[in-house]
């Protein structure tokens, strides 16, 4: 038998309801493969027991004909959901140890689904970041390297661990999160597909908070059909987190196959930023192309707000995140330093347990939200969020089913390269990402090419609230024209 | 608009994250370099517009008023690093 982690989530479903291969034996398969790639750095915590132990009880429920749809599929979960019983620190010192009393319902959902865990993946701490360098169990390695080189690339963020993974197949998928692209910029950098998804579409419950009014879980997965697949899920209405949409969850794997005859796809011209690369352009074009000749009508948009994105991003962002970080003083969890008063104790504590990247956050966040700043920042970047919305919904109302766009200006960066600059250079590279999330638009990033050095790029898709089929049916076309992207050697076994 | 290092002291405490000497220099330039780059919002027209606030319109569900959730008193101070009795410990506020 092939190696069991080369199949696609899809293709080991399949498998195991026909009896090919054990959900053991499928397990055991992707806990060697997380032993030998410990180099990568993906997971901060492996639960080898655990995801074997589930992986028997779903091959005892596959024998007696009660397979759920993610029956016996290993899988990653990024540190920032929480996972009952397993510690899960979203890659911050400042929650230490911290083993949850309960789960989040993403994560209940895939277990309830059959799914089994096999460990706890990286992120940038508190998902800040876009390169998973700020984890404070240190970066995560991309699978990927330029042609002809060794030198280390970052897997994007804040889900790299996520990404890594499951570009170097150590789990058939992941869950993701995504506050200003989280989900698609890692994906883009290892030639995978994330999603996602709607605002409202998956519940927050149990999801260390970054940004409330951007966060949303997703996938990462190596198909689009795994992706639907996942989706389909991890989705659906929960009463415990007040922003859940009461929304139909469809069949995401159905909409897969459904094709973009007729559809109109829109190019908005804002995209074509002043400097983006000649390869970016190309890619754009070819992905334009693909739609094209598979019957769709392409169309330019105009979204004249694109280009204040990212400023309003980093006002509302670290605005939410100074708030919902205000939980961590060292009482209720994680490590405390002590101080001559209560608020020094705090003080200490959060100067220990932050990193750098979420300091500044906080801080910034801090001061667009003080006394006298308040209007001139944060109500300003509120109004900007409502052009950049009113831009979308006019495309959308002009008949417009999706857009495109690159997903990332340029391929993954070095490690260390931009981590020591301006915080403003890093934060450049979620330039196409932020406004989806300002929005609360589903988008999608799928692989569509390499650039000249033989790294991955990717092209999202952007569609109306919750029509998340769209994305998969555009998506599965790019897929198919551009064909699956891998790295070249597993030379980090 | 910019920070001084009076400013990001200010900020550093009612941030509760304490900063050493050594930090403000640096703290201090990142802050402004990020002030700077969105101080492009100042060019957009936002007159008329309402600020958003939540990304997708809902309105907020109501429950009946009713103990859903509770007696976990255990559980929920299981990861505090000083309790007692199933109380949080703090240093002493007052006096």
């Amino acid at each position: 038998m092939s190696d069991l982690t080369d199949l696609t989530l899809a293709e080991a479903r399949d498998g195991l309801r026909a009896k090919q291969f054990s959900a053991v034996e499928l397990t055991s398969a992707h806990v060697q493969a997380v032993e030998q790639a410990r180099a990568l750095n993906a997971y901060v915590l492996e639960t080898p027991e655990k995801a074997l132990a589930m992986a028997a009880a779903s091959d005892v429920r596959i024998a007696a004909g009660e397979a759920g749809p993610l029956e016996g599929l290993p899988l990653g979960v990024k540190d920032l959901f929480c996972t009952e019983g397993v510690r899960t620190t979203a890659c911050s010192r400042i929650l230490g140890e911290f083993i949850p009393g309960y789960e989040s319902t993403v994560t209940a959902r895939l277990w309830a689904d059959g799914a089994v865990m096999l460990g706890k993946l990286s992120n940038d701490e508190f998902a800040m970041g876009s390169s998973n360098e700020t984890s404070c169990f240190g970066p995560v390695t991309s699978p990927w390297r330029r042609d002809g080189s060794d030198a280390a690339i970052v897997p994007g963020g804040s889900s790299g661990g996520s990404s890594a993974a499951v570009a170097a197949k150590l789990c058939l998928a992941a869950t993701a999160t995504d506050t200003g692209g989280s989900i698609r910029q890692p994906a883009a950098y290892t030639g995978t597909v994330g999603v996602k998804p709607t605002y409202g579409r998956c519940s927050r419950w149990g999801i260390i908070a970054y940004a409330s009014s951007l966060d949303q879980a997703g996938p990462i997965a190596r198909t689009v059909q795994d992706a639907a697949i996942m989706l389909k899920s991890m989705a659906g209405l929960d009463l415990k987190d007040t922003t859940s949409f009461d929304a139909l969850v469809p069949d995401f794997e159905a909409a897969v196959k459904r094709g973009v005859k007729g559809l109109t796809i829109g190019i908005p011209k804002e995209y074509r930023a002043p400097g983006m690369s000649a390869e970016i352009d190309a890619l754009w074009e070819r992905g334009a192309q693909w739609l094209r000749d598979a019957g769709a009508n392409v169309v330019e948009v105009s979204l004249p707000h694109t280009q204040y994105a990212l400023a309003a991003y980093y006002i509302i962002a670290p605005a939410e995140a100074s708030s919902n970080l205000a939980r961590y003083d060292g009482v209720r969890y994680g490590a405390r330093v002590e101080g001559r008063d209560i608020a020094s104790m705090y003080e200490n504590t959060r100067a220990a347990g932050f990193g750098r990247e979420v300091k500044r956050r906080i801080m910034t966040g801090t001061y667009v939200l003080s006394a006298g700043y308040y209007d001139a920042y944060y109500v300003r970047a509120q109004k900007v969020r409502a052009l950049i919305k009113r831009d979308f919904d006019a495309a959308f109302a002009n008949g417009v089913d999706a857009i495109l766009t690159p997903t990332t200006p340029s391929a993954a960066f070095g490690l260390g390269e931009k981590i020591e600059a301006d915080p403003v250079e890093m934060y450049l590279s979620d330039i196409f990402t932020v406004t989806v999330n300002l929005a609360g638009l589903p988008g999608i990033s799928v692989p569509a090419g390499l650039d000249g050095q033989g790294l991955p790029l990717g092209l999202q898709l952007i569609g109306k609230p919750f029509d998340e089929e769209t994305l998969f049916a555009a998506g599965q076309v790019i897929e198919q024209a551009a064909g699956r992207f891998a790295p070249a050697a597993s030379w980090w076994r | 608009m910019s920070v001084d290092a009076t400013t990001v002291r200010r900020i550093a405490h009612l941030s509760r994250i304490a900063v050493s000497d050594g930090d403000v220099p640096h703290l201090e330039g990142e802050m402004n370099s990020i002030l700077s780059f969105v101080e492009q919002l100042g060019q957009v027209d936002v007159s008329g517009v309402a600020p958003l606030t939540s990304a997708m319109a809902m309105t907020m569900r109501l429950r009946a008023d009713e103990v859903t959730d509770g007696g976990d008193a255990a559980k929920v101070v299981a990861n505090a690093p000083l309790t007692e009795d199933n109380f949080f410990l703090v240093p002493k506020v007052v006096e």
